[in-house]
């Protein structure tokens, strides 16, 4: 795709979001939730063109987006692995799964692969202390994690993408 | 969907989720809120505030529309007992957000789950989307004639710090997740300014409950200032990690039985903002007046190194403080960087005690909750460890 298409392409889903969410500010959250949905960050054009839609600054949109750690205004990959680093998912083995994760993926923690399609992070506490180690795949959550499980989970979403492009 | 762990029988299993509500309804606003009060039921995210008080606060306030926020945002370290209710009890949770509604005349509750449980969304729709059908929710709920209440889902986006009921609030309007200065309290300026009931999920549950079996069923067990049940969330060194239903007052020591915890050194009582106990200090109850009894409990082994476990609270304070106030922001990365040196044998003793005045500042001086509690968990471990800590060190 061209930029010209891939800036009418965000254009146009940013309208449907904001159709979608209304203009009032307390709409700012659900529409840049969605615009990380589906470009996997938010991109300076994103910030200006919601400011328009909603009628405030870019740096107010910038602002929020930069406080959270779901929304992102650097590109990930279409898929963003999250693995949980609070304790008690440290004690039940979360480093050997983060060596895993890593070698699989030849990259280390806060990299993204070089196809795009794999960003790895730690986050805190995913609330599922009690079945750990746990991570996440965007929203998708996974517990009881073992080295091997790992291997499927990474196919899973090779395969997935590979169907798609079929 | 994550199925359960281990878990207990909960007072919820013998209850109908919507019995609660058509009580609410047939007693009417000011039944609900003194059967409520009667209760004695405090908020379960873990501040304790009375909610029989919170209803009749907002129900008394100035301001029209009024609200019913739910806070979802589960992120406290060892907290998972709002992802069981969800899983199982979600009817409950929206009944009480539904009677709090009937209670202070709003009509809009609003549910705000934290990102991480996105994947929760579509099993809460179809719920939603259930109680609409049966008349549950929207127009003339139970055939009440002017008895409206809607509930929608917003989804946090990762932040800790939303879990402080104005910053949740300040979320939900678009901005950052900065903690507003209290007063004024959500009861009287909440949501867009407005009065708002906010409080956590387990609370809600807990009106829908006690509507149902009566204020004296609830009070009947627990202590004098913490009364009725509690669920805790129960993860770490033990056979049987879950969430469990007990009632206020139990002992560290007996709830440690229940999960089947051995050789046990130390409990995190509260999350990473909560107590960190000594094995000497196991026969404290979990209540608002002694062990912090917000629902996490951690339960470390004699073989697992407490400052590891300080270095990992720290760490996680460090990225979630929300930067706004200067003594969480740098204190915070002041406490980490001791608890390195304190590893690595490096921390003089005079260095640890300007350390501990720091935890004083700190507690006393941030804007919030997440700074003031903070230091809790990096006090009790050098004041519980100390001879491991230095031993060994010049």
């Amino acid at each position: 795709m061209s930029d010209n298409v891939i800036q009418k392409d965000l254009q146009n889903y940013i309208a449907s979001l904001v159709t979608q969410y209304g203009k009032e500010r307390n709409a700012l959250l659900p529409i840049l939730r969605g615009i990380m949905d589906k470009y996997h960050h938010i991109s300076e054009e994103a910030m200006q063109s919601v400011a328009d839609h909603l009628k405030i600054h870019a740096i107010e949109v910038q602002d929020a987006a930069s406080f959270y750690s779901f929304l992102g205004t650097k590109s990930k990959g279409k898929y963003i692995i999250r693995l949980c680093q609070t304790i008690s998912c440290k004690m039940s083995q979360a480093l050997g799964i983060a060596n895993k994760l890593e070698s699989e993926l030849g990259i280390k923690f806060g990299e993204t692969t070089k196809d795009r399609m794999f960003t790895l992070e730690w986050t805190n506490c995913l609330g599922m202390c009690d079945q750990g180690p746990a991570l996440l795949v965007n929203e998708k959550m996974y517990t009881r994690v073992t080295a091997e499980k790992i291997s499927e989970i990474i196919a899973e979403y090779r395969n997935k993408l590979a169907k798609s492009k079929e | 969907m994550i199925q359960s762990n281990y878990k207990n029988r909960f007072t919820f299993d013998d209850i109908k989720s919507d019995t609660g509500l058509k009580v609410a309804l047939e007693k009417g606003a000011q039944a609900v809120i003194s059967e409520i009060t009667d209760s004695k039921l405090r908020g379960c995210g873990g501040a304790g505030f009375s909610t029989g008080m919170k209803l009749k606060f907002t129900a008394e306030a100035f301001g029209n529309p009024k609200y019913v926020v739910c806070n979802a945002d589960e992120g406290e370290p060892g907290t998972f007992k709002d992802r069981e209710l969800f899983t199982n009890y979600a009817d409950f949770v929206l009944a009480g957000m539904t009677i709090a509604g009937t209670a202070i005349n709003a009509a809009e509750g609003i549910l705000y789950l934290r990102g991480e449980y996105e994947y929760l969304v579509e099993h809460l729709e179809k719920v939603l989307e259930t109680r609409r059908k049966n008349n549950l929710l929207g127009k003339d709920i139970m055939g009440r004639k002017g008895v409206g209440f809607e509930i929608k889902i917003r989804l946090g986006a990762g932040a800790y710090v939303c879990g402080e009921e104005t910053a949740l609030l300040e979320s939900l309007e678009g901005y950052r997740g900065e903690p507003r200065n209290r007063p004024p309290f959500p009861v009287t300026a909440g949501y867009s300014g407005k009065p708002t009931c906010l409080s956590n999920v387990e609370t809600f549950a807990r009106i829908a409950a006690i509507m149902a079996k009566g204020a004296a069923w609830f009070k009947a067990v627990g202590t004098e200032k913490s009364a009725g049940y509690k669920l805790f969330s129960i993860s770490g060194d033990c056979e049987k990690p879950g969430v469990y239903e007990l009632p206020m007052g139990t002992t560290i020591a007996a709830m440690l039985k229940v999960v089947g915890a051995k050789n046990t050194q130390a409990v995190q009582c509260g999350g990473a903002s909560g107590r960190c106990l000594h094995k000497n200090e196991f026969n404290r109850k979990i209540a608002f007046e002694d062990a912090p009894p917000g629902g996490a409990i951690i339960v470390f082994g004699e073989d697992r190194d407490m400052l590891e476990v300080a270095e990992n609270f720290l760490e996680f304070f460090v990225e979630e403080s929300c930067g706004q106030c200067t003594p969480c922001r740098e204190g915070n990365v002041k406490l980490l960087a001791g608890i390195k040196l304190l590893r690595n044998k490096k921390c003089s003793p005079a260095y640890l005690e300007e350390l501990v005045a720091l935890c004083e500042t700190m507690k006393i001086a941030s804007k919030c909750g997440l700074g003031q509690a903070s230091p809790n968990a990096f006090l009790d471990i050098i004041k519980n460890f100390s001879s491991e800590i230095f031993m060994g060190s010049n």
